[in-house]
C-alpha cells in the first residue's frame, strides 16, 4: 500500500497525505558521523514543516512563487521542501557542490524569492534581492553568529501547530525546475510538472515498491534528479525511512550502514567502485580456504537467482559479503554514468542485484531500468510505464539517436524557448542526444552520445563550453574545446573524454602548451581536457562570430580519427 | 606541532596509503594528481588524517581545497 497518487493533483497534497497515512513510521534518521542528530516519524515531519510554512508564507511564498533548496542532504531539506511545496510554491534545488559564483548564477537565473540553505553557504552568498533566506546549521560550522536579514535562523523559527491549507495547483503546473547543467555554457532549468514526477512515481513503484520498514540511504545529492525521486518523493510516497549521512566519508558511509541497515541505495557508477574495492579488501583480509567457499556459494547463489532475485536466499548463502553493507541490503539502483558490466554482474553474483537504469534531468529521473527478471548487466532497461522510447534513424546496427516522450518529459527549459525547440520537437519527442539501440525483449542498449558533453563517472555532467573559459587569454589564433564522442559518436562510454582543439599562432606551439598545461592543472580533475588537437584552419563560424561546433566535428571527422589527438 | 611538521606527516602519510615516493610529494601540488586518485579515495585519506590527527573536519571546510598545503592548513585551524 502506498498513497494513491491518482488521488492526487500535486505533489504537496499527496505528500501530505503520506505524512498522515504512515504517522509513526519512521521517516528520516540524520547522523553525522557515529552520532543521531535526528530521528523523524512522519508526523514528526509534518509538524516540523508547520513554522517553516508560517515563515514562508509571511516571506509571501504562495502558487507559482519559486524556493530554492541549496543545502547537503538532511532531514531539513526534506522538511523545507515539503513546507514549500504544501504553500504550492514551485521548488528550484540547486546543488551544494557548485562553487559559490555558480551558485549565485544559478540562484539569480532561478528568480527563486526565498532560498532554504544551512550556515557556511549562506555566508558565501549574497543575499540581498531574497524575500527570505532560512538558515539551518551544519556540523562543525559557528553556531549563534549573527546574520543579516533576509537571514532567518530556522532554529528561531517560532513554534506553530497551524495549518494552512494546501495550496491547490493543476496537474501541468511547474512542481520543480531542476537544473542540468554548469553555468559557464547555456544555464538549462528544466520545468518538470507536478504531473510528471506523480506519473513517474506511479510507474516506478510499480517496479520497485518502497515501503514501511524499508530504509532508503541517501548518498547521492537530493537536488540530483535520482535521489529527489529516491531518497524524497519515493520512500515518503511510500512509507519508508530516508537515512542521511552529514559527513560522507567511506568510513561514515560503512558505519551507517552498520547501524541503520538500509535495504536500498542508488549510486553511481564511481560509488559502485568504492564498495567492490572496500569489498575486495574485505575478502583479502579473509583466509583463501574462505574465499574459496565463497567463491563457490556465489556460484550456488547465482544457479538458484538466476531468473529473479532473492534477497532473502542470498543473505543466508552469502552473509559475510552481505555483513559488510549492513546485512539489510536488497537493491542498488546505479545510473548518472556508464556503469561496468563486469562489476554490476559481480554483485548480482553476490547477491546485491544492481538495477541499471537510464535517465535525465529532462525527463523527471527514469527512462528506463532493469526490472531483474531476469538480470542484465548488457543494457540498460526497458522504459518504465508512461513513458515511450524511438530509435530516431537508425543505421544498419540499429543505432539512433535516443528520443523519449511521455507524461514525464519537461515542459522545457526555464526562459529558454530557442534550446527547448531544439530538445523538444513538435510531436513531443525529447531529443536526448544519446546514442542506442533496442533490442527484441525492449531493452535500451546505449551506444555513445552526439551531444557535445561528457559524464564523468560520478555521473556529472561536463559542458566543453564550461571548461573553455579556463583557457581564455592563451595567445593562439583560435580554441575551443570538444567532448570525444561529439566527434566520434559511437565509442564506449566509458572511453569518453574531453579535449581542445587549437589553432596555434606560427611558431608558438610550445608555449602554448605550456600555457595550456597550467591552466589545465588549475580546473577541478573532472573538468580537465585530457588531450589536443593542433588544427591548422580557421574554425567556422556563424554570422555572430560563435564557432559552429557541430562543423567543425564534422570536418576534424571527416579527416582524422580519435588517434590524432596528442596528451596536453 | 609547526605548520611544517604538520605539513610533512601529512605527505608522510599521503604516500605510505598510496604508495608513492616522499619526496615526489610536496605543498603545492594537487593531491588528486599527485597521487591519481578520485574524489572517493580523497575521502579515504581525509579519514586517516582526521585519525592521525585526531580532530575532526566538517565536509563544508574542504570545499576547494585540492594542493597539500590547502589540507595541511584545514587540518592545523581544527587542532
Amino acid at each position: 500500500m502506498s498513497v494513491e497518487v491518482s488521488r492526487h493533483e500535486s505533489l504537496g497534497s499527496a505528500l501530505r497525505e503520506a505524512w498522515l497515512t504512515w504517522k509513526s513510521q519512521t521517516a528520516l534518521v540524520e547522523l553525522d558521523r557515529r552520532r543521531t542528530l535526528r530521528r523523524l516519524r512522519y508526523l514528526d515531519v509534518r509538524r516540523q514543516a508547520l513554522p517553516v510554512m508560517a515563515a514562508l508564507a509571511r516571506a509571501g511564498v504562495g502558487p507559482g512563487v519559486r524556493v530554492a533548496v541549496l543545502m547537503p542532504n538532511q532531514a531539513r531539506w526534506i522538511v523545507g521542501a515539503y513546507a514549500a511545496l504544501h504553500l504550492g510554491a514551485t521548488l528550484v534545488p540547486l546543488d551544494y557542490k557548485l562553487s559559490a559564483a555558480e551558485q549565485q548564477t544559478l540562484l539569480r537565473h532561478s528568480g527563486a524569492a526565498v532560498l532554504l540553505t544551512e550556515e557556511p553557504i549562506a555566508r558565501r552568498l549574497a543575499l540581498d534581492g531574497l524575500a527570505l533566506a532560512l538558515v539551518t546549521d551544519a556540523p562543525g560550522a559557528p553556531v549563534g553568529r549573527p546574520l543579516p536579514p533576509p537571514a532567518v535562523r530556522w532554529d528561531e523559527l517560532a513554534p506553530t501547530d497551524d495549518e494552512p491549507p494546501v495550496a491547490p495547483r493543476r496537474r501541468d503546473d511547474v512542481a520543480v525546475i531542476v537544473y542540468s547543467s554548469g553555468t559557464g555554457g547555456r544555464i538549462k532549468g528544466c520545468m518538470l510538472t507536478h504531473d510528471a514526477y506523480l506519473e513517474q512515481y506511479a510507474g516506478l513503484s510499480r517496479l520497485y515498491p518502497m515501503g514501511p520498514g524499508d530504509r532508503f540511504f541517501s548518498v547521492l545529492p537530493t537536488n540530483h534528479a535520482i535521489d529527489f525521486m529516491c531518497g524524497f518523493l519515493g520512500p515518503a510516497l511510500g512509507g519508508a525511512t530516508v537515512i542521511h549521512q552529514r559527513t560522507m566519508r567511506p568510513e561514515t558511509l560503512r558505519a551507517t550502514m552498520q547501524a541503520e541497515r538500509p535495504t536500498h541505495m542508488a549510486v553511481v557508477p564511481l560509488l559502485l567502485e568504492a564498495f567492490e574495492r572496500a569489498l575486495d579488501e574485505r575478502l583479502r583480509e579473509t583466509p583463501r580456504w574462505a574465499r574459496r567457499a565463497l567463491d563457490a556459494l556465489a556460484a550456488v547463489n547465482l544457479a538458484l537467482t538466476e531468473r529473479r532475485p532473492s534477497h532473502e536466499l542470498s543473505r543466508r548463502l552469502l552473509a559475510p559479503v552481505h555483513a559488510a553493507f549492513g546485512g539489510a541490503l536488497r537493491h542498488l539502483f546505479a545510473g548518472g554514468a556508464f556503469v561496468d558490466r563486469a562489476r554490476a554482474e559481480r554483485f548480482y553474483r553476490l547477491g546485491l542485484p544492481v538495477s541499471i537504469g537510464y535517465g535525465l534531468t529532462e525527463a523527471c529521473t527514469v527512462v528506463t531500468v532493469n526490472d531483474l527478471r531476469p538480470f542484465r548487466a548488457d543494457s540498460v532497461g526497458r522504459p518504465v510505464p508512461g513513458v515511450e522510447v524511438r530509435i530516431d534513424a537508425p543505421g544498419a546496427d540499429g543505432v539512433g539517436e535516443v528520443l523519449v516522450r511521455g507524461r514525464t518529459v519537461m515542459k522545457g527549459y526555464l526562459d529558454d524557448p530557442e534550446l527547448t525547440a531544439e530538445t523538444l520537437d513538435a510531436a513531443g519527442w525529447l531529443h536526448t542526444g544519446d546514442l542506442g539501440r533496442l533490442d527484441a525483449s525492449g531493452h535500451l542498449q546505449l551506444r555513445g552520445r552526439r551531444k557535445n558533453v561528457f559524464v564523468t563517472p560520478g555521473g556529472k555532467n561536463v559542458y566543453p563550453e564550461d571548461v573553455e573559459g579556463a583557457f581564455e587569454g592563451i595567445d593562439v589564433e583560435e580554441l575551443v574545446v570538444l567532448a570525444s564522442n561529439a566527434v566520434w559518436p559511437g565509442a564506449r562510454l566509458d572511453e569518453e573524454f574531453l579535449f581542445a582543439v587549437v589553432r596555434p599562432k606560427e611558431g608558438c606551439d610550445a608555449q602554448v602548451r605550456e600555457a595550456l598545461r597550467e591552466r589545465n592543472g588549475r580546473l577541478p580533475e573532472h573538468k580537465r581536457v585530457r588531450g589536443l588537437l593542433w588544427w591548422s584552419e580557421a574554425f567556422p563560424r556563424t554570422a555572430s562570430l560563435k564557432v559552429r561546433r557541430e562543423a567543425l566535428a564534422e570536418s576534424i571527422r571527416a579527416r582524422v580519427g580519435r588517434d590524432a589527438v596528442v596528451r596536453p | 606541532m609547526t605548520s611544517d611538521d604538520l605539513l610533512a606527516r601529512l605527505l608522510d602519510l599521503a604516500a605510505r596509503r598510496f604508495g608513492r615516493r616522499r619526496e615526489e610529494l610536496h605543498a603545492d601540488q594537487d593531491f588528486f594528481d599527485a597521487l591519481g586518485i578520485d574524489s572517493y579515495r580523497a575521502l579515504e585519506l581525509l579519514t586517516e588524517l582526521e585519525h592521525a590527527f585526531g580532530v575532526e573536519v566538517p565536509d563544508w571546510e574542504l570545499e576547494g581545497v585540492r594542493t597539500f598545503g590547502a589540507l595541511a592548513e584545514v587540518l592545523r585551524r581544527r587542532l
